[in-house]
């Protein structure tokens, strides 16, 4: 167990420069979940902390240590990859072992350490088989196996669910949160899978073009959306964006108006806004409701309707050309094509001074 | 097709599209499929009708069935053991140098009381106390042939493989001027055998050859110059050599295939796990070399059976039989002597020895998970 920080980390490959200064900082014990969309770097960053990549500049500190220049063997990590990458020709047990085996350990602790990997994985009765009789959630419980008993300072998962169907994806999600909770371990876990990121982490490090974008838990996160793109990012379905424009500023209560949407005041989150500047209005497809008759405050004729039982997802065509996705409590009948109103709380709207590209 | 067919008759009905539908495949493949069937199928087939009969090349006499007596006439071997000679008081005669004198083999050979033995002539012999076993064989020739072959194949196959594995790594990483490293290696595999064969006689050659100038340099002149391929100690070695050479490139693509199918993962992980070179070879890269080591073990066997061109340009089988091989045998029979019997008889055997080994090798390599 042990901190990582990460200072000013950038990275450059030729004169593309892909991760353009991170600093984060990972407490002991923490689970910190790094999320993007593909190409944002996440994966880089984790394999420069693993010591597979290099670090172009800036410094990576394990346990208070820079390890810039230490070989990936040494810095105390452990990682499991998306593709598992375990050794098809050994058999779990060998697989388990495989770092011990290297170090030259004696059989008995072999023994005992793959053993006790196998009781924290509940996978004992697995350690005779060979890879090519196993599925993909067991290959990767071998690869978690092997992790542990690295006995590492830091775990470092990189996309490990991706190569898995869905059902699997989400036991083994629960099994490496319980993994988490009983090994206390620090570990840092690289997903594009905002679900993922929502349900693992201590702390979210949401990547973009090589940048933080936001930091933090992930409710706060998921509430207090620093700008549009972790916004857009995080919550499924994604938040909607309306382009509007501002019409007074008083304080922190902005004034907006939009073809689309009826005038109202929201609250600006300590953002800055100028009277005439265009903004764009978020709001979760959670936080819409529908209005009786013709009461809402957005009108728009139902496209389509997805009813999942727990709750009907309505895509809702505005009259000037946009589009929003409500989410709705339980079970609903919208008739296609049918003329719709909708309401939702100004409070619990997002405004961004952004605007969406 | 029918949605309401049960799936085994579904699968069959899926068989019969593929294969007889199909007329415009079928169309494509007949002109490969009629040559394979003219010059492989037929005359292996031929070869073994033929190894049954006395045909020559040319003859007058009609051809006749003469069963197995062709495989007895090359595989007939057996070991005899001569007494040395004694004098009339039962004492050893002793030659001049001191040492013992045993009657002659054709003694035997000619006796009409051993007519088993008749028409063989001695391989080769050893002392086994005070008496000489000689093995002797109605085709001294075939068995000296099929020694060179089985040592050939016994050293190309470690030395071909190994440095051609070598050569793989060695090119299997990302340098600037790799390709230029790629082109050179597999440079010989694209000039003709027979070329390459001429220019190794001048480098052997005994008088002013490359090889002697080499050694002759970098000892400063100690080393006296060795007719390489001129004895019959150092001939077959030279050829050894000289083909692990050529061939050697073909054999390093086939590696470098199989280095490129191993996933870059598995590195990391030996990396992260603290791996040393050799222990990155020993666990990871040779495990996923596995197939293509088969491959390669395989072809290369099957490549030295057929030893055949550089014997042809460089040494004519001599001297004194040192280089003499199956198939160079077989062609020399077969046209030489136009004994197109005997050089059959040497082809089915060939196939023989080749299918046998081959099988021992898959079965020695096959996968035991």
């Amino acid at each position: 167990m042990a901190t990582v920080r990460l200072s000013d980390v950038r990275k450059s490959f030729g004169s593309v420069e892909t991760i353009k200064g991170v600093d984060i900082e990972i407490g002991d014990g923490e689970f910190v979940v790094f999320v993007g969309p593909s190409g944002c770097g996440k994966s880089t960053l984790l394999r420069m902390i693993a010591g597979l990549e290099d670090i172009t500049s800036g410094t990576v500190e394990i346990d208070g240590q820079v390890v810039n220049d230490i070989e990936p063997k040494d810095r105390g990590i452990a990682m499991v990859f998306q593709t598992y990458a375990i050794f098809p020709h050994m058999t779990v047990r060998e697989n388990v072992a495989f770092g011990l085996t290297i170090k030259g350990a004696p059989k008995e602790e072999k023994e005992r350490r793959v053993a006790e990997a196998a009781r924290i994985l509940q996978m004992e009765h697995l350690l005779d088989r060979r890879p090519s009789e196993l599925s993909g959630g067991q290959r990767q419980r071998v690869a978690i196996g092997r992790a542990i008993v690295r006995d590492p300072k830091v775990f470092l998962f990189d996309e490990p669910l991706s190569n898995l169907d869905a059902a699997l994806r989400m036991d083994m999600r629960m099994e490496i949160g319980k993994l988490h909770q009983s090994l206390k371990a620090s570990m840092i876990y690289v997903t594009h899978d905002q679900v993922e990121a929502m349900t693992l982490a201590d702390r979210i490090v949401v990547l973009k073009d090589g940048k933080v974008m936001q930091a933090g838990p992930p409710m706060d996160l998921y509430h207090e959306p620093a700008n549009l793109f972790v916004a857009g990012f995080l919550g499924a379905p994604s938040m909607n964006f309306i382009p509007v424009n501002v019409d007074g500023v008083d304080g922190d209560h902005v004034t907006i108006s939009s073809p689309s949407v009826d005038r109202m005041t929201v609250r600006g989150r300590g953002r800055e806004f100028t009277v005439g500047q265009t903004a764009t209005l978020g709001v979760r497809p959670q936080y819409i409701r529908a209005a009786a008759g013709t009461d809402g405050m957005l009108h728009g004729h139902v496209e389509l309707t997805e009813r999942l039982g727990s709750e009907t997802v309505v895509d809702v065509a505005l009259p000037t050309g946009g589009k929003i996705i409500a989410a709705l409590p339980e079970d609903r009948i919208l008739a296609h094509g049918s003329e719709a109103s909708f309401e939702f709380d100004p409070s619990q709207a997002h405004l961004f001074p952004e605007v969406e590209r | 097709m029918d949605r309401t067919l049960p799936a085994s008759q579904r699968g069959s009905a899926m068989a019969s599209r593929l294969t007889i539908s199909n007329r415009a495949g079928w169309g494509f493949a007949l002109p490969a499929f009629a040559l394979i069937t003219i010059f492989i199928i037929l005359p292996f087939f031929f070869a073994f009708y033929l190894s049954l009969t006395n045909q020559r090349l040319i003859s007058p006499n009609p051809t006749q069935f003469v069963g197995l007596e062709n495989y007895r006439d090359l595989l007939g071997l057996s070991v005899i053991t001569l007494g040395p000679e004694r004098d009339e008081n039962g004492a050893a005669v002793l030659n001049e140098l001191g040492d013992l004198t045993y009657p002659r083999v054709r003694t035997v050979t000619r006796n009409p009381d051993f007519p088993q033995y008749r028409g063989m002539r001695e391989w080769f012999r050893w002392r086994s106390g005070e008496n000489a076993r000689v093995v002797i064989a109605s085709d001294v020739v075939f068995w000296k042939a099929l020694a060179n072959t089985l040592t050939f194949v016994f050293f190309i196959v470690p030395l071909q493989g190994g440095g051609a594995l070598l050569l793989a790594l060695l090119i299997n990483q990302k340098l600037r001027g790799i390709n230029f490293f790629r082109t050179i290696y597999f440079m010989p595999v694209v000039i003709s055998i027979v070329v390459i064969s001429l220019l190794w006689r001048f480098i052997y050659d005994g008088g002013d050859g490359l090889l002697n100038n080499i050694l002759g340099a970098l000892s400063f002149g100690l080393f006296p110059p060795v007719d390489w391929l001129g004895q019959p100690e150092t001939a077959l070695g030279s050829i050894i050599v000289m083909s692990a050479w050529q061939a050697v490139g073909f054999h390093m693509v086939i590696w470098l295939s199989g280095l490129q199918t191993i996933s870059p993962t598995l590195y990391e992980v030996a990396a992260i796990e603290g791996a040393s070179k050799w222990q990155t070879f020993r666990y990871v890269t040779w495990p996923g070399l596995r197939n293509t080591a088969v491959l390669v073990l395989i072809v290369i066997t099957m490549q030295a059976f057929a030893l055949f061109a550089q014997i042809d340009v460089m040494t004519n089988g001599g001297p004194l039989d040192s280089t003499q091989t199956l198939v160079f045998q077989a062609v020399e029979r077969g046209y030489g002597k136009q004994d197109i019997s005997g050089g059959s008889t040497i082809s089915v055997l060939l196939f023989f020895i080749v299918l046998l080994i081959s099988l021992t090798q898959r079965y020695l390599t096959r996968d035991r998970s």
